[in-house]
């Protein structure tokens, strides 16, 4: 060392060299836990949904038979597809309330499209998510460059969004019928897909299954997904490590706005026709599916997987209950107490890491 | 030293950086000289302008006015992307990590490989092992981790250890300059040591080094000169082995005036 070295410093040569040793936190079995899952953040989600069908299954056997598993599929399909967008933004420590309203202006582009304009399917198809797309993008141009909390952005273009809808609409629902007539292929998410032991699997709940895998490789193994990640965490850090933060920001609102496009032709599927005043809930169920999955709120941690359980996990619920005779209030109730305890969670596991 | 500034040239010149933020002037026609193979300091008192002459030359800032060379050509730089690719590397005070991404992932962050073949080019997909290897090399090759595990994430390592990865990401990947914004500020007096020796062997192998800090003791012991920088622009510049560590808070400070021969206007 050179010889301007302060005499503070002289004993450093005597110190323990093991400053650098990596610690491992796995001293208590609390500690062993949280590592586990902080390492593993789909781990709990998963015990929690397969711990909640058992009990179900004891509380209400019939809850156990295949038809009533795939039941909780099929209602959970749209919210989990529109949860996959969801959980995109709030991994950038964003929030998107407006992702409801995207997915209906949609089904209805495709709806007016197909069955009244007769413009050929696929087109109608592409017409709809391409304008899910462009609304997406809008909403990560204003968080973006405008430098607006996404919260207040989407909480505007939610009203925005809705007032399109309406007026395209005419207030006026697309009924079965007229879908049936004229595009039938609309339907085709809500067909069954197989019917094994008498569950019924349709295209939908499949549709909602490789739409995960896809998304949960995109984030982990992209560098475009690497950054959604980084951009969470902090923006700040995440810019100077040469992240254009503002480019990857609307392509994940954009993206997002592409999910609800797709899950708006699910969407028409499973209900079986197109209505104005649809869909209205899940802007908030998204939220709860993603945040009881274990994807925090304030950005950086979480996972496609997780919000795919926590949607499962609120349908198991709300199925599970119903069967066991219990009424709509307390299904909320349940719902509710499972958000705030997973939202506990999550800052147990953040102090933890500080 | 003043040999040099006639015979050498900087591997990075800026002169006349200007730059206005609304009606505060953070630079005021800043010159900077950075010499092949030297560590050079720089010193100045809170509201100097320091940082955003670290910003301009780094990328995070893009002056109003003047002129930044690298190599003796003409750069601009608008964002810090631009500074890497041309070879500048710094580790900001607040480190630039990304505490829920791992070691392996911070170290690659903006820059990462993707698999050979189809699988990279149509399927985008990263080489992790290949990205993995190379930090566990890096930080190994600096001797400042023993690693455990790469994939560790960075919220779960010390400060000093925070600092370490940043600092081996900077010396890494950087080819021409790497810049360290008060790189002890956060730190011990031991984890201060390991980053003092590690600035010592980035500069073994031939890099050269802006170092900003407050702490004197670890200015003057590392640096071969020192840029004072008072209101906005170049003070002048010193060597630590004439000047005293008084003399030089003096100037920086405005109480002395600096000494003619090395004013560098």
């Amino acid at each position: 060392m050179s010889d301007t070295e302060s005499d503070f410093e002289a004993t450093l040569s005597n110190a323990d060299s093991a400053v650098a040793a990596f610690e491992r936190d796995d001293r208590t079995f609390l500690s062993y836990v949280r590592h586990a899952v902080r390492n593993y953040p789909t781990l709990v989600p998963a015990l929690v949904l397969i711990v909640s069908i058992l009990v179900f299954g004891l509380i209400a056997p019939r809850f156990l038979s295949p038809a009533v598993l795939s039941l909780v599929l099929q209602q959970v399909t749209v919210i989990g597809i529109v949860a996959i967008a969801q959980t995109l933004i709030i991994l950038t420590a964003g929030i998107d309330l407006s992702v409801g309203a995207i997915l209906v202006v949609s089904t209805f582009v495709m709806g007016r499209l197909a069955v009244s304009s007769g413009v050929p399917l696929p087109l109608a198809i592409a017409a709809g998510m391409a304008i899910g797309t462009l609304m997406g993008a809008f909403n990560g141009f204003l968080v973006a460059k405008i430098k607006l909390p996404p919260f207040i952005v989407t909480l505007g273009t939610l009203s925005v969004f809705t007032a399109l809808k309406l007026w395209y609409s005419g207030s006026e629902s697309i009924r079965n019928a007229d879908i049936e007539a004229n595009a039938p292929s609309l339907l085709w998410f809500g067909e069954a897909a197989a019917r094994p032991f008498g569950a019924t699997i349709t295209y939908g709940g499949i549709a909602l299954i490789l739409l995960a895998i896809v998304f949960w490789y995109i984030l982990q193994h992209t560098a475009w997904g690497r950054h959604v990640y980084a951009i969470g965490d902090d923006p700040e850090a995440a810019a100077l490590s040469g992240i254009k933060t503002d480019r990857t920001l609307i392509s994940v609102y954009a993206v997002a706005g592409l999910i609800c496009g797709f899950g708006a032709w699910v969407a028409i599927g499973r209900v079986g026709s197109i209505s104005p005043i649809s869909f209205e809930e899940i802007n908030l169920a998204t939220i709860t599916a993603v945040v009881i999955g274990g994807t925090s709120l304030f950005g950086g941690r979480g996972s496609i997987p997780g919000s795919v359980l926590g949607a499962l996990i609120v349908g198991v619920f709300t199925t599970g209950l119903s069967l066991a005779g219990v009424d709509d209030y307390w299904q909320m109730f349940a719902v509710g107490n499972l958000v705030l305890i997973a939202v506990a969670l999550d800052q147990w596991l953040r102090r933890a890491t500080q | 030293m003043s040999a040099h500034e006639n015979q050498v040239q900087p591997v990075l010149r800026a002169r006349g950086l200007m730059k206005r933020y609304g009606t505060v002037v953070a630079m005021n026609g800043t010159d900077f000289d950075l010499y092949p193979n030297e560590v050079l300091g720089v010193i100045g008192d809170n509201g100097a302008g320091k940082t955003t002459l670290i910003r301009a030359i780094s990328g995070a800032t893009t002056p109003d006015h003047g002129i930044i060379e690298l190599d003796g050509k003409e750069v601009h730089f608008n964002t810090p992307q631009d500074a890497r690719n041309a070879g500048i590397e710094t580790v900001y005070q607040n480190l630039a990590l990304s505490p829920a991404l791992s070691i392996a992932d911070n170290m690659f962050l903006g820059r990462e490989i993707r698999k050979s073949g189809i699988l990279g080019s149509l399927f985008r997909k990263l080489d992790h092992k290949k990205m993995e290897t190379f930090a566990r090399d890096k930080l190994s090759e600096l001797g400042l981790l023993t690693i455990q595990n790469i994939n560790q994430t960075v919220e779960t390592l010390s400060g000093g250890q925070r600092q370490g990865v940043a600092v081996a990401r900077a010396a890494a990947f950087g080819s021409k300059v790497v810049i360290m914004d008060e790189p002890t500020a956060a730190l011990g007096v031991k984890e201060s040591r390991r980053v003092l020796e590690l600035i010592q062997d980035v500069k073994s192998k031939g890099m050269p080094i802006v170092l900003i800090s407050h702490n004197m003791p670890h200015i003057f012991e590392v640096c071969d000169r020192i840029h004072i920088h008072r209101l906005g622009r170049r003070l002048c510049t010193i060597d630590p082995k004439t000047i005293s560590m008084s003399d030089a808070v003096a100037m920086m400070t405005g109480a002395m005036e600096p000494p003619t021969e090395t004013m560098a206007t």
